[in-house]
């Protein structure tokens, strides 16, 4: 029981993270609390400074608007939090779809959903052209263009302000994902987990593998989201240093023979 | 991008590659496009108090929510796809719950991105907040269903303002019908109004006959030919509007036009 505990101690921790997250905004709605006010969009923090998430910035820029400095200070620290330090980890840690994913990715492992991408192919890369798209219609249509159909901030707004969760997008969010394509939104679509992707080249925090111990199992590929970046696996030692890799630590908790960790530097 | 064997792709096939992708991106960009454009035109939106013009705030406002979460009253909402307002933003429906004009505009004290302006509805010093300042929209009465306009006595709108008898006043008509009683019909005055919208929340009638819309959709504008001479505020529209008319282009293009004989004479 324990050792099974054990293989799900960093997704037992990212559920514990995403939904403390969601409460805490949720509180804050309801009763007040001050720990974090707003939503996944901007957050002020303890009611002294804020966070806010860089892409919706960036498309508000491109509308052309000016943005105030404590918004811009909050994009700042966001930026060096998943960029420097983190990775792409709010894509595993904060986001509330990432647990609607999660459970497709899961029931197409044991079998249910389709298998094999037969309907749907699309190149992982096709996030960032839905990235560089939600820049140029932001431009053009003078309103930030992803954030008026982003799944994200849907579901959040649902959840913290109680309009009850109509659980339209996520449900098609889960279906695609189950029956038409792999990992398909997180995967190939979302531009936010994009966007963390493109920054996280250089960060601090890294899976690491010591190939020698590494008996060429494949486990971690069965569970990782981005099997991609696992590209090393079986073959030499080294950080998993792609940005596309969501720090969440599955591959880690499942390899039996301890030849994944994470690594700070 | 993340293609293993990327480097085995010449810079050819790579351009082609982002040319396709790109022109498959731009075809579902449409849809996309023509659904963010048609949920930001929705022209009947009430925004919170200082909330800088339509245009602008969807534009600037970053759908935090903290304004709603701010507001004591449950005024505001964010809206949910299918709202009429664009997707996430603030805006409230007086009908369900007015905006209660508090004197400290908490909701203005805390947004973040100056979507709603403290100069707005600030004191013309703009040190001290004065909520009579917000144009959220202008009271606009039904004169048709409004039961004060029937002759029946109620002056719910009317008590219900906060700037009673300044936004809202009654005058006093003879009853024609009766020969005997008194009409005591509502008027909104809309440089007062701030279209807080407690007067619709407090009308009687079953859909109430006096509701607020955005300033925009209910007002008129006049332009600069028709100026109140004598009152001087109105007078400054003509300095502030910079009309200048460049003499020598006038003189020159009716010269023109008299001098054009050309098209007199030819008969085609
Ligand atoms: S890819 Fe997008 S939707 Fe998926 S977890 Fe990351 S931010 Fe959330
Ligand atoms: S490499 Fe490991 S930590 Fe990174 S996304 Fe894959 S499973 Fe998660
Ligand atoms: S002025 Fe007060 S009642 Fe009106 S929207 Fe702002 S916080 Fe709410
Ligand atoms: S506080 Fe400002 S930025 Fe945030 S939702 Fe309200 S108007 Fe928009
Ligand atoms: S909206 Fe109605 S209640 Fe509010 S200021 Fe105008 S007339 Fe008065």
């Amino acid at each position: 029981m324990m050792s099974n505990l054990s293989k799900y101690r960093y997704l037992i921790l990212r559920r514990i993270v995403q939904i403390t997250i969601l409460v805490l905004f949720w509180g804050a709605n309801r009763y007040g609390w001050k720990v974090l006010v707003g939503n996944l969009s901007t957050a002020k923090v303890l009611d002294s400074f804020y966070l806010a998430d860089p892409l919706a910035v960036l498309q508000i820029l491109a509308t052309g608007t000016i943005i105030s400095l404590d918004i811009l200070i909050g994009v700042l620290i966001i930026v060096i939090f998943y960029g420097l330090i983190t990775g792409r980890s709010f894509c595993s840690w904060v986001c509330p779809i990432n647990i609607v994913t999660d459970s497709a990715a899961w029931l197409r492992k044991k079998g249910y959903g389709e298998k094999g991408n037969k309907y749907l192919k699309l190149p992982k890369s096709m996030r960032y052209y839905v990235l560089g798209l939600a820049l140029i219609l932001s431009l053009v249509l003078g309103v930030a263009a992803y954030e008026v159909i982003n799944p994200i901030g849907i579901t959040v707004r649902e959840i913290v302000f109680g309009f009850g969760i109509s659980a339209t997008v996520l449900i098609l969010i889960f279906l695609f994902d189950l029956f038409v394509l792999k990992n398909g939104f997180c995967g190939h679509i979302c531009p936010v987990g994009g966007f963390y992707s493109l920054i996280s080249k250089f960060r601090l925090l890294k899976v690491h593998l010591e190939n020698d111990k590494c008996t060429s199992c494949m486990d971690c590929k069965t569970v990782c989201p981005e099997v991609q970046v696992l590209g090393i696996v079986g073959k030499k030692s080294g950080d998993i240093s792609q940005g596309a890799c969501t720090n969440c630590g599955r591959c880690i908790e499942v390899c039996e023979d301890d030849a994944l960790r994470f690594k700070f530097f | 991008m993340e293609n293993k064997d990327s480097s085995k792709i010449s810079r050819g096939d790579l351009l082609k590659g982002i040319v396709k992708k790109g022109g498959l991106m731009m075809l579902g960009g449409l849809p996309w496009a023509a659904y963010v454009e048609e949920n930001k035109e929705e022209e009947f939106v009430l925004r919170p108090p200082g909330a800088v013009d339509e245009k602008k705030f969807v534009e600037s406002c970053i759908k935090c929510g903290i304004c709603v979460e701010e507001c004591p009253y449950d005024t505001l909402k964010l809206a949910k796809p299918g709202d009429d307002a664009l997707t996430g933003t603030p805006f409230f429906t007086p009908r369900d719950i007015p905006c209660y004009m508090c004197t400290d505009i908490p909701c203005v004290e805390a947004c973040p991105t100056d979507s709603l302006l403290k100069d707005l509805v600030s004191d013309d010093n703009n040190d001290k907040y004065d909520i009579n300042k917000a144009e959220m929209g202008v009271a606009v009465i039904d004169r048709k269903n409004c039961l004060a306009y029937w002759g029946i006595r109620c002056d719910a709108c009317y008590r219900a303002c906060p700037l009673l008898d300044e936004a809202i006043v009654l005058n006093f008509e003879r009853n024609k019908r009766t020969g005997k009683h008194a009409m005591m019909k509502p008027e909104v005055n809309a440089d007062i109004c701030t279209g807080c919208g407690m007067c619709e929340h407090a009308c009687i009638t079953e859909k109430a006959s006096i509701f607020v819309l955005p300033r925009e959709k209910a007002l008129g504008k006049v332009n600069d030919d028709y100026i109140k001479g004598w009152d001087e505020e109105d007078e400054s529209r003509l300095d502030s509007n910079n009309i200048y008319i460049d003499k020598n282009q006038v003189e020159k293009s009716t010269l023109d036009y008299l001098n054009d004989t050309g098209s007199l004479l030819n008969d085609e």
